[in-house]
């Protein structure tokens, strides 16, 4: 089994709304040095192994997980390691 | 003319939607489950709003994907008038029947409120009933309306009069270029954030959005009689 990482953000030419309400609330909280925040997703899947699930989870964030029209997204496959 | 209102596990609109074609028009009009796959015999395709798939991952991602969507998809290709409002204009993103994606709000409230819009374009099946640049009163729910697309988008949307509706006054949710609707290319598909089925009668506080529903009764009467006698 693969455990596979999935990182979603918003594209830098989107404004972010929540980023911005939370960095209000951290500069409210007098963490100044915070400059920008930006929210994103994070989703785990777990997948059986193939050769080719770099291609499958591409398709699966081109079709389902991004929105690719706001969105990016990267990932990290990892070995499933079971105790 | 008969017509669909699709129902997903978390639409709320669907009645009124119903409504407004039934007792509005005075038409055919049946609920179909998200789970069907064929629309055939149906003349129009209503995707009402609501929290399909309680909004999960995104408005209208899941829902996309669902058993009936070929069909609207299909329906869509084939030239029917295809209506997403609220929760259904985010699905057509979602399917690509429409550019663009929606953001939450900029203010990131949920907005419930009757706004203002400007009809930005009067030719169009869904739009003959009103005035060009006439200022209408149409209810507004939404959290995620926030209207997005890339500057080659917006331009091809400018250029060929594919915006529809637009916020007149202040802008509730920071769409781009204030737009409250959009039109595809061929035009018989459009997704509005505002509600008209919520409008469709004096008695809910305003029947502006009444005409939208007459004008694509028109736009089919006048269609299908054009088939039969040419």
């Amino acid at each position: 089994m693969k455990k596979v990482k999935v990182f979603i953000t918003l594209k830098e030419s989107v404004l972010d709304p929540q980023g911005q309400a939370v960095m209000q609330s951290l500069h409210n909280m007098d963490y100044k040095a915070v400059k920008d925040v930006r929210i994103g997703k994070y989703i785990e899947l777990q997948m059986e192994d193939s050769a080719d699930v770099a291609e499958q989870v591409d398709t699966i964030c081109d079709q389902l997980l991004a929105n690719t029209v706001i969105e990016n997204y990267r990932y990290e496959v990892e070995e499933e390691v079971h105790s | 003319m008969k017509t669909a209102v699709i129902v997903f596990p978390g639409s709320n609109c669907d009645q009124d939607m119903y409504y407004a074609i039934k007792d509005g028009l005075d038409e055919e009009v049946d609920y179909v489950w998200h789970a069907e796959t064929s629309l055939d015999g149906y003349d129009a395709i209503m995707i009402p709003g609501g929290f399909s798939y309680g909004d999960y991952l995104r408005s209208g991602a899941i829902a996309r994907f669902a058993g009936i969507m070929p069909a609207v998809i299909k329906a869509a290709k084939e030239g029917k008038p295809v209506l997403g409002v609220c929760n259904g204009f985010q699905i057509l993103l979602e399917a690509g029947l429409l550019p663009g994606a929606m953001l939450k709000n900029k203010h990131l409230k949920f907005i419930c409120e009757t706004v203002n819009l400007q009809v930005k374009n009067n030719d169009t099946q869904f739009t003959k009933l009103y005035n060009q640049d006439e200022v209408i009163r149409i209810p507004i729910a939404h959290g995620e309306g926030n209207y997005f697309c890339d500057d080659e988008t917006l331009k091809e949307l400018q250029e060929n009069n594919r915006i529809v509706f637009t916020y007149s006054g202040e802008n509730p949710n920071g769409s781009r270029a204030d737009i409250a609707g959009i039109i595809n290319e061929a035009g018989n598909v459009l997704g509005m954030m505002p509600h008209p089925e919520r409008a469709a009668d004096a008695l809910l506080g305003s029947d502006d959005g009444l005409r939208l529903f007459q004008s694509i009764l028109n736009h089919w009467r006048e269609s299908t009689h054009a088939a039969y006698t040419s």
